[in-house]
């Protein structure tokens, strides 16, 4: 009998954050088994069967179709899928896990308030040291295509996993782009966000995939839609 | 889609046009160092190639075009003037879906080398695609960014704002940004307006490669910037209708010419002559399309001339393309330089279009 999988995180807050937001639309998430055993339940809709996951999995999860929905990051899906409008739809915003990826550089640089004071720094940096500004990223698609339609010249991304903001001061970049919810990590690390720096205010959503199979699920899909009120 | 024996039947085809043409061929290696293509296009040809890498040998990548090994090896020791072509499967990224969007298709290209005569060797190129593609009936668009190019110089300003807006013609949202900003049309910012009147706030510790001299030697341009008079609002209402100017080729140069910019003349006269070049190879320039804003956004190492020849359906690629990049020979050619025009056609949509018809 097939279900309708739903991928959620499976640990931290981002998965109590889920499980209440599904609780206060009446339908209870929970976890089963040990403590370290990844199963769930769902009560209070039919035909819906809990998967926990990575958070960083579900966008690919999603696009494969291996899950039905799933709950993640706007900035996840945007950057790890390509076209991510042909593959998911947006279901619904659900009002937390709210993050902003920008771009911030060295507080010391007075002159470099705006792209365009990037774009501009960029170019003589590359005349002066032989090679293009580096900026330390995770999210390349995103920032990629974001400087690419602001039209900045001159930079390259330089991948970095994490302690991006640790990049700069080691000499390994010159400006990064990351996500930061209260900017108190930059300003720790001497780096300051650009004025017109926001590339995606991220924030938890649920995700509908479009490459699943819904043959059969057509009903207790508007079932839960209807519940859930999105 | 084409089955592959047939674009390559085509592909040959083509090349043997090239070389009755007087072309040389030349097969360049699929595997490219990856260092000189990313040095030229940035991080725009690291999201549309396949990079990978090698033990010895470093970054790699398939090869995304042609132009960039051929301009090499020619600069490494060809004889000149030179006519060169070729014929192989280039190799994109593609980050979003449709039939158009192929991941590995061929290319047949033919480029020409010759300093004597760049307004003939650019009718050349452009005859030879037109005829080699007249059986198609496809719409053929020209423009000629040299043109753009003598229009930002000729700005009576300050020569840091000119060589900004150069820059920058090949990104259109930027330039009109910078366009904008230098006529006083929209305002500077805040910060830049504090930092002009207080100087460099003391505090934050100085940290990364870049110097606090490179810093003052930019403060110094932004002062001299505010100091300078703005580019007068007739000069952008120029530059507008220059940029958005399309009409019928044997039109362009008096529509130019209307314009009334003071530093057009020169290149107007280079258009002119290619016009006449072309009509000479019997190319009727009443049909075809002159764009002044054509290939100003796709890569940027096009710096004349420039061309398409596209098919009805608007979902299809270019069939052929090209123009000249005398910037890029110079680029490669670490300090020689020689003017050079070309172009590609794609064999596996001439086939479609073939078997349409």
């Amino acid at each position: 009998m097939s279900a309708i999988k739903l991928g959620v995180p499976s640990k931290g807050r981002l998965m109590e954050k889920t499980f209440d937001w599904f609780a206060e639309r009446g339908i209870r998430l929970r976890r089963i088994g040990s403590e370290r055993e990844y199963a769930g339940a769902v009560d209070g809709a039919e035909k819906v069967e809990l998967v926990l996951l990575s958070a960083g999995e579900i966008p690919r999860e999603l696009a494969a179709g291996r899950i039905h929905l799933g709950v993640t990051g706007s900035d996840l899906v945007r950057d790890k899928l390509a076209d991510w409008q042909t593959l998911v739809e947006e279901l619904a915003p659900m009002g937390f896990g709210h993050a902003d990826l920008i771009i911030a550089v060295p507080a010391c640089w007075a002159d470099v308030d705006t792209l365009e004071d990037l774009d501009a720094a960029a170019h003589a940096f590359r005349a002066a040291h032989g090679h293009r500004l580096r900026i330390a990223t995770k999210y390349h698609r995103l920032v990629r295509e974001f400087l690419t339609r602001e039209g900045i010249a001159d930079w390259q991304l330089v991948d970095s996993q994490g302690a991006t903001e640790g990049t700069v001061k080691n000499l390994t970049a010159e400006a990064i782009a990351d996500i930061t919810s209260s900017g108190e990590t930059l300003r720790a690390n001497h780096l300051k966000i650009l004025s017109d720096g926001l590339i995606h205010s991220s924030q938890a959503t649920l995700f509908a995939s479009r490459m699943a199979d819904w043959a059969g699920l057509e009903a207790p899909r508007a079932a839960l839609i209807a519940q859930l009120g999105v | 889609m084409a089955s592959k024996p047939r674009s390559r039947e085509i592909g040959e085809r083509l090349l043997g046009a090239f070389l009755r043409a007087g072309a040389a061929e030349v097969t360049p290696d699929i595997l490219q160092p990856a260092e000189t293509l990313l040095d030229l296009y940035g991080e725009d040809i690291r999201a549309r190639a396949y990079v990978t890498s090698d033990p010895l040998r470093g970054e790699m990548m398939l090869r995304p075009d042609f132009t960039v090994p051929v301009v090499e090896a020619h600069m490494a020791g060809g004889a000149e003037p030179a006519r060169y072509c070729y014929m192989g499967e280039v190799f994109r990224r593609q980050d979003h879906r449709g039939a158009a969007r192929a991941n590995e298709y061929l290319q047949a290209g033919y480029e020409v080398f010759d300093r004597e005569d760049p307004e003939a060797a650019d009718a050349e190129v452009f005859a030879l695609f037109a005829r080699l593609l007249a059986h198609l009936r496809l719409t053929s668009t020209i423009g000629d960014i040299g043109i753009l190019r003598a229009a930002v110089e000729g700005i009576d300003t300050i020569a840091p704002r000119k060589a900004a807006l150069a820059r920058h013609i090949w990104r259109p949202r930027r330039f009109h940004g910078l366009l904008q900003r230098y006529a006083g049309i929209t305002p500077v910012p805040g910060g830049r307006a504090a930092l002009l009147s207080a100087g460099a706030p003391e505090g934050a510790p100085w940290i990364g490669l870049r110097s606090p001299e490179e810093m003052a030697a930019r403060i110094a341009v932004l002062r001299a910037d505010a100091a300078a008079a703005p580019i007068p609002t007739e000069v952008v209402a120029q530059l507008d209708a220059l940029f958005a100017l399309s009409c019928p080729a044997e039109e362009a140069p008096a529509r130019l010419s209307a314009l009334g910019i003071a530093a057009l003349p020169p290149a107007i006269a280079r258009l002119e002559r290619r016009l006449a070049a072309m009509a000479a190879r019997g190319i009727d320039t009443s049909a075809l399309r002159f764009e002044a804003s054509h290939g100003r956004t796709t890569m940027e190492y096009y710096d004349g001339f420039v061309f398409t020849f596209t098919a009805a359906d608007p979902a299809l690629p270019p069939v052929a393309s090209g123009g000249r990049y005398d910037a890029l020979t110079r680029f490669l050619g670490q300090g020689r330089e020689i003017p050079a025009v070309g172009g590609v056609i794609r064999p596996g949509l001439v086939a479609d279009l073939e078997a349409q018809a």
